[in-house]
């Protein structure tokens, strides 16, 4: 991106460097999400609806892992994948599938724990019709999550919002390449340490939009989609 | 709407022996009961005396600490042939015809008769007009007959009721009433507790007196009612309270 | 059901879509740089040159030096190009380059408050400036991150016959930071702080900071780049790599480090061809 050019300049003109850093932190911040729902929507379940000794640990350490620091997160996948690392082999250090690696990790526990606490207030309101019908485990399951899916919803909201944020975990994993790994937040760190400050500021504000603009998308699905099945 | 199965009978849904203890406290002890086919099962008694547990047992979504319940002479039967409806319906957060949907799916009734069953269930219970609505945006009375319908829907030969007009007002009370009667009529076997003497009275074909997790009387409404064999089933007739 | 399971296809799809391309990018490098050389804007001057000659995608992480040369040892880099000599030298030593090349040199600026409340502006004596400043307990910050600029600042130290280290007071700030971090930093505080000339010149929140020492032979800061040894790591694309190399210190990329100015200023001076360098 050059420079003495405002940030509005380049979101109008559509600059093609700024377009490609939007495009990168959405497609990782997304891809996470997905993953991470695939993880932790059914292990949240599990959690929600089995009972088993030392459940109570497990949900006091997943609520707890909400708050996993993302350089510490970012630290850990780096040493994972570096070439000295166990799974060295693979190369992915520095590129987008390691920051999508870095963010899902990130992500889960949020994902899961409010999946967790969504499902288990919706069993305990479906207990008893759903045993009257005689409906076996799985398809308990199935129906909570498909009858939860608007706060669920805002569940996997909560995980982009955290990753669609964090900068310390994709800037050490991803190592900010120009052109490869940058997305909003390292751009706007590496602006910062440039001086850039209007500049920083400008994207920071991009960043903000896009999320919001997400977050409008979602309400409006939550609220068709209530209006729909009450 | 009967629909052709291999078919044993539920009925009679003998108690015997039945002790339910929670937390310590005796909630049925040494209960003995037999609730035959044929007219409905109302029972009665004070809060606490076991009503609830009593049906969740017969229903099949409890097992007794101690003592057995058998169906048509058998034990451990599943409860295909059930269906139960609770003082507080739950809709699910669908629309009223999913939720019947859900139930018929539920009861392994074939995808390919759910239209034609799921509207004459929603005719039955007088919910027809209804049908697309969000569920949980009825009224409690309306509420209610969804879930009649729903557990309609599993083709039972015994239906079981906890307190279902409890929190009506009288017009959804007779509603639900008049479906109950209906339901009756078809050959269904009721069994319904409720806290109303007179909503007994209508309905009772038989009446069974619960105090302290014990059957204090069993007798058909008229017996009962004019001439009760047992003290505490006069003291609870009058209106006191059983202590 | 079925949008759902579209939906799921189409989540899988994305995701294995956007790991080709990356799978794809042989014709790549990695090269270990600092903070310095990119706030500076260099590589996005030379790399583009680079890639239109050769078609290699050169990525660049950006790190202190000393951050840059451990993930050298790593085996996650595939070229390294730091300025700290004496660094650089153990780094081959202990085996894990192949040849180090000069590539440019530029100079070491302090940075101050146009106010001076430290009075060094003006002379040429670098280590005399840092005694005054000392002794006056004026705010100083150092990147403290092991960088080739920390490396030297801790150097000029020691030639002013401080052992900073053990004798820092409450006006030695420390932040572990890149040089751009270290400007906004000094910027903010009115401190001194010692730059090199490339971020200095390509640094856009200059605030109330200028040159206040310069000229110093003592401040010359000197770039190298070398190949990380394949023996060390079987993953290091050695071709690509020293094809990188070679470019450098051809007459071609030299004369592409000359021509990048910033404000018809020139940041880096092209010396592949000093021997000692």
């Amino acid at each position: 991106m050059t420079s003495d050019v405002s940030a509005l300049q380049l979101v109008l003109t559509a600059d093609p460097a700024l377009m490609a850093i939007v495009r990168l932190s959405l497609i990782v911040s997304l891809s996470a999400v997905i993953l991470a729902t695939l993880f932790a929507v059914p292990f949240g379940a599990l959690i929600a609806l089995t009972r088993f000794r030392g459940r109570e640990i497990v949900v006091v350490v997943l609520n707890a892992l909400m708050g996993l620091p993302p350089v510490v997160v970012g630290l850990a996948v780096y040493l994972l994948l570096s070439r000295s690392g166990p799974l060295g082999t693979f190369g992915i250090l520095f590129t987008p599938q390691a920051m999508v690696i870095a963010q899902t990790i990130l992500i889960a526990p949020i994902i899961a724990a409010l999946a967790r606490q969504t499902i288990e207030d919706l069993s305990a309101e479906y207990r008893d019709e759903l045993a009257g019908m005689n409906v076996g485990p799985l398809k308990r399951v199935a129906t909570l999550i498909w009858d939860g899916r608007f706060s669920l919803l805002t569940a996997l909201l909560a995980g982009f919002g955290r990753a669609a944020a964090e900068v310390g975990a994709v800037m050490i994993v991803g190592g900010n390449i120009d052109g490869f790994t940058r997305t909003m937040t390292t751009a706007i760190a590496l602006e910062t340490s440039k001086g850039d400050l209007p500049l920083a500021i400008g994207l920071g504000m991009v960043l903000i939009a896009i999320v919001i603009i997400i977050n409008a998308l979602a309400w409006t699905m939550r609220r068709a989609g209530e209006r729909y099945a009450g | 709407m009967m629909r052709m199965r291999a078919f044993h009978s539920d009925l009679p849904v003998v108690f015997e022996n039945v002790s339910v203890v929670a937390r310590s406290v005796t909630i049925l002890e040494n209960l003995n009961l037999s609730l035959d086919a044929g007219s409905p099962s109302v029972l009665v008694g004070p809060n606490g005396s076991g009503k609830t547990t009593f049906l969740r047992i017969a229903m099949g979504m409890i097992a007794p600490a101690r003592g057995r319940v058998t169906y048509g002479g058998r034990a451990g039967v599943t409860p295909v042939r059930r269906a139960i409806v609770f003082q507080h319906p739950v809709m699910l957060r669908r629309t009223v015809l999913a939720n019947i949907r859900y139930a018929l799916a539920s009861a392994g009734v074939p995808r390919a008769e759910w239209k034609t069953r799921a509207e004459s269930l929603l005719d039955l219970v007088g919910v027809a007009s209804l049908a697309d609505r969000p569920a949980r945006r009825l009224s409690g009375g309306e509420q209610q007959r969804v879930a009649l319908a729903r557990a309609l829907a599993r083709d039972p030969e015994i239906l079981f009721l906890d307190e279902p007009t409890a929190s009506l007002d009288p017009a959804a009370t007779k509603a639900i009433e008049d479906i109950i009667g209906a339901v009756s009529a078809r050959g269904i076997k009721v069994v319904m507790s409720t806290h109303d003497l007179g909503e007994a009275r209508r309905i009772g074909g038989e009446i069974v007196l619960l105090h302290r997790g014990r059957v204090m009387e069993k007798a058909d409404t008229k017996s009962f009612f004019d001439a009760p064999r047992t003290a505490e089933a006069r003291r609870f007739i009058q209106g006191e309270i059983l202590l | 059901m079925i949008t759902r399971r579209i939906l799921f296809a189409a989540g899988a799809a994305f995701l294995v879509g956007h790991a080709v391309p990356a799978i794809a990018q042989d014709k790549s490098i990695v090269v270990a740089s600092t903070t310095s050389t990119q706030d500076s804007g260099l590589f996005g001057h030379i790399l583009p040159l680079f890639k239109a000659k050769t078609g290699i995608d050169v990525k660049v992480i950006a790190l202190g030096t000393g951050q840059a040369l451990d993930t050298a040892r790593r085996g996650d880099a595939d070229v390294v190009f730091v300025h700290a000599k004496a660094a650089e030298e153990k780094f081959l030593a202990e085996g894990f380059g192949v040849k180090r090349f000069p590539v440019m040199y530029n100079d070491f600026v302090l940075i101050g408050p146009k106010a001076d409340p430290a009075g060094v502006k003006g002379t040429k004596d670098i280590v005399a400036a840092l005694n005054t400043i000392k002794s006056k307990g004026a705010p100083f910050i150092s990147r403290g991150d092991k960088s080739g600029t920390h490396i030297a600042e801790v150097n000029l130290w020691k030639v002013a016959g401080v052992d900073i280290a053990a004798d820092k007071g409450s006006w030695y700030k420390e932040i572990g930071q890149g040089m751009g971090a270290a400007l906004n930093t000094a910027a903010a505080s009115n401190a001194y702080v010692l730059a090199d000339r490339g971020t200095w010149l390509a640094f856009k929140n200059k605030d109330d900071l200028a040159i206040v020492v310069e000229g110093d032979k003592r401040l010359f800061n000197q770039y190298g780049v070398m190949l990380v040894n394949p023996e060390k790591h079987t993953s290091v694309k050695k071709e690509l790599g020293q094809q990188f190399i070679d470019w450098l210190v051809s007459a071609e990329g030299q004369k592409a480090i000359a021509d990048y100015k910033i404000n018809g200023e020139q940041l880096f001076y092209a010396n592949a061809h000093d021997v000692g360098a």
